[in-house]
């Protein structure tokens, strides 16, 4: 199964800009299918980006995350080359990780 | 365009006056029957409209509770959109060459 | 002076004269420049191979987030989803690029065609279910995710090459091509729009919150990741869509005036760059 998981994070002078999309359904748990049935609530909870064994960005996810998503963000520090590691977790204990170097 | 205006009054008008006496389940089939003719030339025209399709459903809907009141009114609209939207694909048959960019 | 106003007039009496002649005969070529000149003349500003980019092109707002978007694309996954079904083979043992020339990679940018033999158009989704079926295999539903990552990853291998739309010269050919033309302008619908109505006479203005894309390249794009659905579309399920926004029933996926028109706004592409897949609000 391809990772759900795709970085891409860009040193430029002091700081390290990052994006990355996750694949994920984001079920918010208030939408019904087409039987009229809630489909029940599936979605990341915690995502984490760690450079150097530090976490440099911590997000809390809910229902109000839409499908997919998408995050960018830029930390102090990093250079090309550095491991960047990126995991997460969602309400049902299901997770991903993937490490990528930084350009 | 015109024709579009014309068929909606009728439509309007239409509905106004099925306020009469108590329909019966004889008076909701020939109301269906009319209006499910109509939707089928609509279909071969491929242009049939999404509320003709909301009204037949409603018609049936009611008649199956027994309200043949609404559910004789519901087919009536459903025959004046279905009528409507027959005239709109006869009218765009030769209307559409005079939208085409020269 | 009165020289060049004399031949003024005498153009545009002729241009005048032109349109009841043009009614009678099908010229693809007349309507091509017409069509071309059209949106170009309405936004000047617009370099001809930006169309392609639908409501982008007309918005500068909304392109900003285009283009931040697509650093990291959300059609990025079915394209993957797409190269990984492409690769796999039938039962049969047989793949997807044996339907294809050049085995599939690098196409999309010929289709729809009109084949001759069977006198009929052919899209790029009505193919993939033909190879389908040809090989044993139960067709996917037009509107679905397996058709919309099929034809993501066939139009991200023909990402930039030209439109090439053919018109033999067959007059069932001409016939589709007009079928097309007359779909595109007919009005249909509770809502009594046709298709230029929104993309031809209001391209650039907002319905709602959404920006109008010119009809010019307007395919150019698909299949598209729809943030609104929330997931990939094909063209297939685009035009269904379009048809139940303005109340009318849809046709089945595929219907004759469906590839028929996808055959004409094509041909109206061509020489446009293929920008597909796609992502749109």
């Amino acid at each position: 199964m391809a990772n759900s998981i795709r970085v891409r994070a860009v040193a430029s002078g002091d700081h390290t800009e990052v994006q990355a999309l996750v694949q994920h359904p984001m079920d918010s748990g208030f939408v019904k299918d087409a039987q009229g049935n809630l489909i029940p609530p599936h979605h990341i909870e915690v995502v984490d980006f760690q450079h150097a064994g530090k976490t440099v960005f911590t997000a809390l996810w809910g229902p109000a995350v839409a499908k997919d998503p998408y995050i960018k963000f830029s930390f102090k520090g990093g250079q090309k080359g550095d491991d960047i590691a990126v995991s997460w977790v969602d309400n049902k204990g299901e997770s991903d990780s993937l490490t990528a170097k930084i350009m | 365009m015109r024709t579009i205006f014309a068929m909606t009054g009728l439509v309007m008008l239409a509905a106004a006056s099925a306020a009469q006496a108590a329909s019966t389940q004889a008076d909701f089939d020939a109301a269906m029957a009319a209006a499910t003719a109509a939707d089928k030339e609509a279909a071969m025209l491929k242009n049939r409209w999404t509320p003709t399709e909301q009204a037949l459903a409603a018609a049936k809907k009611a008649a199956a509770a027994g309200d043949f009141d609404t559910a004789v009114k519901d087919a009536q609209h459903a025959e004046a959109l279905a009528k409507a939207s027959i005239a709109q694909a006869k009218e765009q048959d030769t209307a559409w060459k005079a939208a085409v960019i020269h | 002076m009165l020289r060049v106003i004399a031949v003024l007039i005498a153009a545009l009496w002729v241009a005048g004269a032109c349109p009841a002649a043009a009614a009678d005969t099908i010229n693809p070529d007349a309507d091509f420049k017409a069509f071309r000149d059209y949106f170009t003349k309405k936004f000047p500003k617009v370099p001809l191979n930006d169309f392609v980019n639908g409501p982008y092109s007309m918005d500068a707002g909304l392109r900003k987030q285009w283009e931040a978007i697509e650093d990291f694309p959300p059609y990025d996954f079915a394209v993957d989803r797409g190269k990984e079904m492409f690769g796999t083979p039938f039962k049969n043992g047989k793949t997807y690029g044996d339907c294809f020339a050049n085995k599939g990679i690098g196409v999309r940018q010929n289709y729809p065609y009109f084949d001759e033999k069977s006198g009929e158009v052919i899209t790029l989704e009505l193919a993939l279910n033909r190879c389908r079926e040809a090989n044993g295999e139960p067709p996917f539903s037009y509107v679905k995710d397996e058709m919309a990552s099929l034809t993501a990853y066939m139009a991200f291998t023909s990402r930039g090459k030209l439109f090439d739309i053919k018109i033999p010269n067959d007059p069932r050919a001409l016939a589709a091509y007009q079928n097309g033309e007359k779909y595109f302008y007919s009005r249909r619908g509770q809502l009594n729009f046709s298709c230029a109505s929104c993309h031809v006479q209001s391209a650039g203005q907002h319905i709602r919150t959404e920006v109008l894309a010119p009809a010019l390249g307007i395919l150019a794009a698909m299949p598209i990741y729809r943030s609104e659905w929330g997931s990939m579309g094909t063209i297939s399920r685009r035009f269904v869509t379009c048809n139940s926004q303005v109340r009318g029933v849809p046709l089945e996926p595929q219907d004759e005036n469906y590839r028929d028109v996808e055959y004409y706004l094509s041909y109206m592409a061509n020489g446009l760059p293929i920008s597909g897949p796609g992502a749109r609000p």
